[in-house]
């Protein structure tokens, strides 16, 4: 990841499709969790915001970017704020049926997304940014605005709670 | 079961669509699409900033436009209403309301390629007088150069400027075969042209109005063969009493 932040300090043009493929796979992974079907508009705006943003920082800044959590900060304010406007750009053309949202999920993420949805909302975030997204809990505190303390208990009685659900599904 | 361990591994892989969406909103890919035109299918790449690029259409297009461009090229849909605006650009032959992507050329060849959307429909002009046009009338073989270098032709119509003796010249979209379909699609007869070049007919005048034009501006057109009067050079033109046309611009 620093190797990466050099790179983008460098030339954001040159290293940005790096940085997408290092992290789109875990950030889109983590907002399905959190969005469903919206997650592949919010991983797709994310990372134009992303890049937006790249574009105006002065290298020093870019080096010193954890970019995970720097990433998700971005996803999850895109999250809550769901409006968006994509008609002022080029949509990729459908390649064909394979890749359609209606695909279903693999059985056992399907129920893994049952789960999730019965915890409270900011447990589920910080349960999916924890273990899903792999961030530090400093890095949950700034993508999600509360304090480190707070997220911390969440991902625990989040975990706790999955733990019981399990047990009630066996 | 380990709870956190499964969470963990649960790894979805969004759809190439949304890698593709990406590289296309950010501009560090172009998308393109393929259209009509009186030459046949065209690529035409297109990014939040206009259109890029139009090119023939061949295995060798995405590599071609990255290695002029620096940039990806894409299949992809054109922003909403471009569409429309793209097939018009062809047909009329100038941008129109369709935004063009001039970045990849310097200043002075994005002056010409301006002075060039503004040619009529059906009408050709020699490169000295795109020059001319642009305030650097020495300047006709980097006006010959900037037309090979046209990166949007059919949108831009560099098909509608010959050489300064008159001749149909080169063509950067498939040769210059090409170059006489869309004059003759235009209703401007290349063969015609031909001739006048070879004859040395440069100008046409009327002996009516003491107007003279290029043989094909409009105003050339309506001379009737009994009032048409044929100049070698514009100074001949001049000489003659005759003053330039203030559409066409001979001089």
């Amino acid at each position: 990841m620093d190797e990466l932040c050099r790179r983008l300090a460098r030339d954001v043009d040159a290293a940005f499709p790096d940085l997408v493929s290092h992290l789109e796979g875990r950030l889109y992974t983590g907002l399905r969790r959190l969005h469903g079907d919206a997650a592949e508009d919010l991983t797709q705006e994310t990372f134009i915001r992303a890049y937006r943003a790249l574009r105006t920082y002065d290298p020093e800044r870019i080096r010193s970017l954890r970019l995970d959590g720097w990433v998700w900060t971005i996803a999850l304010n895109l999250g809550r704020n769901h409006a968006r406007d994509r008609a002022r750009r080029p949509i990729p053309a459908p390649l064909d049926d394979r890749h359609g949202v209606t695909d279903p999920e693999p059985a056992d993420v399907a129920a893994w997304d049952r789960r999730l949805r019965r915890l409270p909302a900011p447990q589920r975030t910080a349960v999916v940014l924890r273990h899903i997204a792999g961030l530090t809990y400093p890095e949950i505190a700034a993508a999600t605005g509360r304090p480190e303390g707070t997220v911390k208990a969440d991902v625990h009685r989040g975990l706790a709670r999955l733990r019981r659900i399990i047990e009630e599904e066996t | 079961m380990n709870v956190e361990q499964e969470l963990g591994a649960l790894a979805e892989t969004p759809p190439p669509t949304v890698t593709a969406g990406i590289l296309l909103g950010t501009g560090l890919a172009d998308g393109y699409r393929i259209f009509d035109s009186p030459v046949g299918a065209v690529a035409v790449a297109f990014n939040p900033a206009g259109v890029s690029a139009v090119d023939l259409v061949d295995d060798d297009l995405e590599e071609r436009f990255a290695e002029r461009f620096g940039r990806r090229l894409l299949p992809a849909r054109p922003p909403r209403g471009w569409e429309t605006k793209i097939g018009r650009a062809i047909e009329r032959g100038t941008p129109g309301d369709l935004p063009v992507d001039l970045r990849s050329v310097t200043a002075f060849q994005r002056m010409v390629l301006e002075a060039t959307a503004r040619i009529p429909r059906g009408q050709v002009r020699p490169y000295g007088w795109l020059a001319r046009m642009v305030g650097a009338p020495g300047a006709a073989r980097a006006v010959g150069s900037t037309m090979a270098r046209n990166p949007v032709p059919l949108i831009i119509p560099c098909h509608r400027v010959v050489r300064s003796d008159g001749r149909i010249g080169a063509y950067s979209l498939g040769g210059p075969g090409r170059k006489r379909v869309l004059l003759r699609h235009e209703g401007a007869d290349p063969d015609l042209l031909e001739t006048w070049a070879a004859k040395g007919v440069r100008y046409v005048g009327s002996d009516t109005t003491g107007i003279f034009c290029f043989p094909t501006c409009r105003h050339a057109r309506r001379i009737g063969d009994r009032h048409r009067v044929e100049f070698r050079t514009d100074r001949a033109a001049m000489e003659a009493g005759y003053r330039p046309c203030e559409v066409c611009r001979p001089r």
